[in-house]
């Protein structure tokens, strides 16, 4: 149970990456951007990739009426995030040591990792409503507008994961390294879960082939 | 008989299938030959150039951006001319470049251009070029790629042997070919001999800034300095000039200054000099010359006016300079990647004449003297020379190194390079060019490391080489593969202006510090506008001062009213935007000057006089947007006794 609670606490700290590191990056290749311009989504909020392109790329977007990126101070995520974060550090942890303890049991492991993946899911969904509404939200007075070829008016979602075409741009949308780092801590949570149910199966006697 | 006939038909016809043959055979190797020289030039769509090439413009009096083995011109750098096509030497901010103590000259004669170095490597931080014309010398970043500074040279006329750098870069050397009276005044032609002298100027270079500052000048006799280049390795701390006209001709020199059998190479010990001035040594004489420098942060070019120079006779110094005889009006003066040979390229000689610095060094220990000139000792031609090169072509110009041994002449008046070999002085190998070759260069040729894979001759007569475009064509220049024994022509490629020397260097040096934008944040320049709110006009009198930013795709203001006939308009316009390769233009209709193309983060200011009553346009002249032809905006003028207020809006 000791090597179960050490891996859970790793896996907990692991998180704290996300503090460093970008959960998110979005790529925007086109003919005139051979070199790509880009955003990484932190916890925190938004930056460049490299030092304009964010003025670049709401410099692009105002002329197909697309709201400029979000400052910190716009989104109560980007205030709610980091604390949620920090709270389930602060429980990983706990857990992690009452179980290195052995005074819990290491089901708990397994009730982080499943609070955190909702939390995850409620997050990719919140970020995906919000990508939904920065690509369809329009300034009516946009100076270009695009139909599709139904002539219902062309939406600018970038894709939530993966590679999509919107207009002349290539438009990648992947993990980063701080949600890179997440993923493994949150795997690591599981390894753990998986170290305590069979310390405790040994204890109690019962054999493993 | 027929029989005879016969087998006459049949040799006939064997002859004629062995001769199409042989021909076929022939085609087909120039093919395969042209074929893989081809590939060596060719570089695909996307693909970049292995070197940079900066030559010289001549008339143009600026400098030009190639690349190696394409061919494909990148860019024209304004230098000593003004330039409508961004509005360089016309915008407020750059006029003072082009200040001189003859006031505002917008033109020179650009021709040889140095990169600067560290340890006598190429470290690509500066290129360096003379105005030839009104003596100056330009300092242009490698990062901008555009001129930062320009200082005039006092005393000189005709600043040719120029703008050579030592191999730390601690001086850029500029001397004069025509002699003038010192300090200029009203004398009789005729008593140039003995009263005419030669300045030969040593410009130091700030290591960190690139700032230029005239340290001394060396006052000579009256010659005519032509070329010059830096001792290296061994000889590093020497400088040594060409002259000709040794006559002190003053009238018809193209007979009376080829009288003498041998001029001299000046050989200049410009340590000792330094140790000289550094310790109070030499005179400071009034002498009026222009520094000017323009900064990348206020994005504004100053003009200082300087009024003396120090100026040191050779006579001062003793055993600080030297004549070494060396055969009929030597042009280049060129000095080999170890420092040992000094090659005088007599242009009229038959021969080349190289000079070894050892014997030099040793014939000025032991005193082996033969005379001297106006008290500056004349070295003995047979203690100095290392050897010649017989009879390799006629008129030898210019020589430069490929780092492995050998050098490369250019001959103008039997048109080709040669090359050959230092220490044996044979003959390697002999190309034409086409036609007429003037200078050549190797990427690095001169330094102590050169990069000897290309050569390039840059021709003075261009003939039939390219599609006739009238009596007036582009230069043309030939590019050479020398990294086997013998040259191979490779490419053939119109050069802009007339290049009178060139610059090259591995791309991998410099192209990764080439700037792309100007931070808006860093922008200092007084009258810079920062967003579209803080656009503003203000008036000062009969000044309007109109505060202006350009982004895609519009103005701000772009409606502007209260002007009036009579008023001098200046337009500050900062461009907002701070993506790679988006700059903006403006142009004024019926404007007395030029565009401007304002890169992202600049300011730049144009002048325009409000002449006449009316509703008057401008536009962006550079293709930015999508929108860029909506990217334009009016001017309303009205009559000079108008008491229309002024006011300026955008989107209203
Ligand atoms: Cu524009």
């Amino acid at each position: 149970m000791k090597k179960a609670g050490i891996v859970m606490v790793l896996g907990s700290l692991l998180l704290l990456g996300l503090f460093k590191f970008p959960l998110w990056n979005i790529m925007l290749g086109a003919p005139q951007y051979p070199e790509p311009l880009g955003m990484n989504i932190y916890i925190q909020g938004i930056k460049g990739v490299s030092e304009f392109d964010l003025q670049n790329i709401d410099g692009l977007n105002h002329y197909i009426g697309m709201k400029t990126i979000p400052k910190p101070e716009d989104m109560w995520e980007f205030a709610v995030f980091p604390k949620v974060i920090i709270g389930m550090v602060v429980l990983g942890v706990a857990i992690g040591l009452l179980g290195f303890f052995e005074k819990i049991s290491y089901k708990y492991f397994l009730g982080w990792f499943v609070l955190m993946s909702v939390l995850g899911i409620l997050g990719m969904y919140d970020f995906n409503n919000w990508l939904i509404s920065y690509g369809s939200d329009l300034d009516p007075h946009a100076i270009i507008k695009v139909t599709n070829p139904d002539g219902s008016p062309m939406t600018y979602k970038p894709p939530l994961f993966g590679h999509q075409k919107l207009l002349n741009f290539d438009v990648t949308s992947l993990p980063h390294i701080g949600g890179y780092l997440m993923f493994v801590g949150m795997s690591l949570t599981l390894v753990a879960f998986w170290l305590g149910r069979r310390f405790s199966l040994k204890k109690h006697g019962r054999v493993i082939s | 008989m027929k029989n005879f006939f016969k087998l006459s038909i049949g040799l006939f016809f064997t002859a004629v299938a062995f001769t199409s043959c042989n021909d076929q055979k022939s085609n087909k190797s120039n093919g395969a030959l042209s074929s893989s020289n081809a590939e060596k030039v060719y570089i695909a769509p996307g693909e970049h150039d292995s070197h940079y090439a900066f030559l010289s413009g001549g008339y143009s009096g600026n400098l030009t951006v190639y690349g190696l083995p394409s061919g494909r011109m990148f860019k024209e750098i304004p230098v000593f001319s003004q330039f409508p096509t961004n509005g360089y030497g016309y915008s407020e901010e750059t006029k003072p470049m082009l200040e001189t103590s003859y006031g505002f000259v917008p033109w020179d004669d650009s021709h040889h251009p140095d990169i600067s170095q560290t340890n006598g490597k190429l470290d690509g931080r500066w290129i360096f070029i003379n105005g030839n014309n009104t003596p100056r010398i330009a300092r242009i970043s490698l990062t901008t790629f555009e001129t930062e500074e320009i200082i005039e040279v006092p005393n000189s006329a005709g600043n040719h042997s120029s703008s050579f750098i030592t191999e730390n870069t601690e001086y850029v050397v500029a001397g004069t070919r025509f002699s003038v009276p010192v300090p200029q005044r009203d004398m009789s032609i005729k008593d140039y001999k003995g009263n005419f002298k030669g300045a030969l100027t040593f410009i130091s270079v700030d290591p960190e800034h690139g700032h230029m500052d005239i340290k001394f000048q060396v006052l000579m006799p009256g010659f005519n300095y032509d070329l010059s280049h830096p001792g290296r390795g061994k000889s590093h701390g020497w400088f040594f000039f060409t002259t000709y006209n040794t006559e002190e001709a003053n009238s018809l020199l193209e007979v009376n200054a080829s009288q003498n059998d041998k001029d001299f190479i000046a050989a200049i010990n410009w340590k000792k000099i330094e140790e000289y001035v550094n310790n109070g040594g030499g005179t400071m004489m009034p002498a009026k010359y222009a520094h000017n420098l323009h900064s990348d942060v206020t994005h504004t070019a100053t003009s200082t006016m300087k009024n003396e120079v120090r100026v040191v006779n050779p006579s001062e110094v003793p055993g600080a300079v030297f004549l070494l005889p060396t055969p009929k009006s030597p042009h280049g003066c060129d000095v080999d990647p170890t420092g040992e040979y000094i090659v005088g390229n007599g242009k009229l000689s038959a021969n080349l004449t190289v000079h070894s610095f050892t014997k030099m060094i040793d014939a000025i220990e032991n005193k082996k003297f033969d005379g001297d000139a106006y008290g500056i000792p004349i070295l003995k031609f047979e203690d100095v020379l290392a050897g010649s090169v017989e009879q390799p072509g006629l008129g030898p110009l210019h020589t430069e190194f490929d780092g492995k041994g050998n050098a490369y002449t250019t001959f103008f008046i039997s048109s080709e390079v040669v090359k050959w070999k230092l220490g044996t002085w044979e003959v390697i190998d002999r190309k034409p060019t086409y036609y007429s070759v003037g200078h050549l260069a190797i990427p690095g040729g001169n330094s102590r490391e050169p990069f000897g894979k290309y050569m390039f001759a840059m021709n003075k007569i261009t003939k039939d080489r390219y599609l006739p475009t009238g009596p007036e064509m582009e230069h043309s220049a030939q590019l050479y593969d020398i990294s086997g024994d013998k040259m191979e022509l490779i490419y053939d490629f119109p050069t802009h202006g007339e290049p009178h020397y060139a610059a090259a260097i591995p791309a991998e040096i410099i192209k990764d510090q080439s700037q792309k934008i100007f931070k808006l944040a860093e922008n200092e320049h007084p009258r810079k506008t920062l967003s579209d709110a803080e656009g503003k006009v203000v008036r000062d009198g009969n000044n309007v001062h109109i505060y202006m930013t350009m982004i895609r795709s519009h103005f701000s203001p772009d409606n502007i009213e209260g002007v009036k006939v009579g008023d001098k308009v200046f337009f500050h316009i900062t461009n907002l935007e701070q993506d790679f390769d988006v700059p903006h233009g403006f142009a004024m209709i019926g404007a007395n000057n030029a565009e401007l193309l304002i890169m992202p983060g600049q300011t730049r200011t144009l002048t325009w006089e409000a002449k006449q009553v009316g509703v008057w346009p401008f536009y962006c002249t550079d293709f930015c947007s999508a929108l860029h032809q909506e990217m334009q905006g009016y001017i309303r003028v009205s009559p000079a006794d108008s008491d229309i207020e002024l006011s300026w809006s955008l989107g209203e």
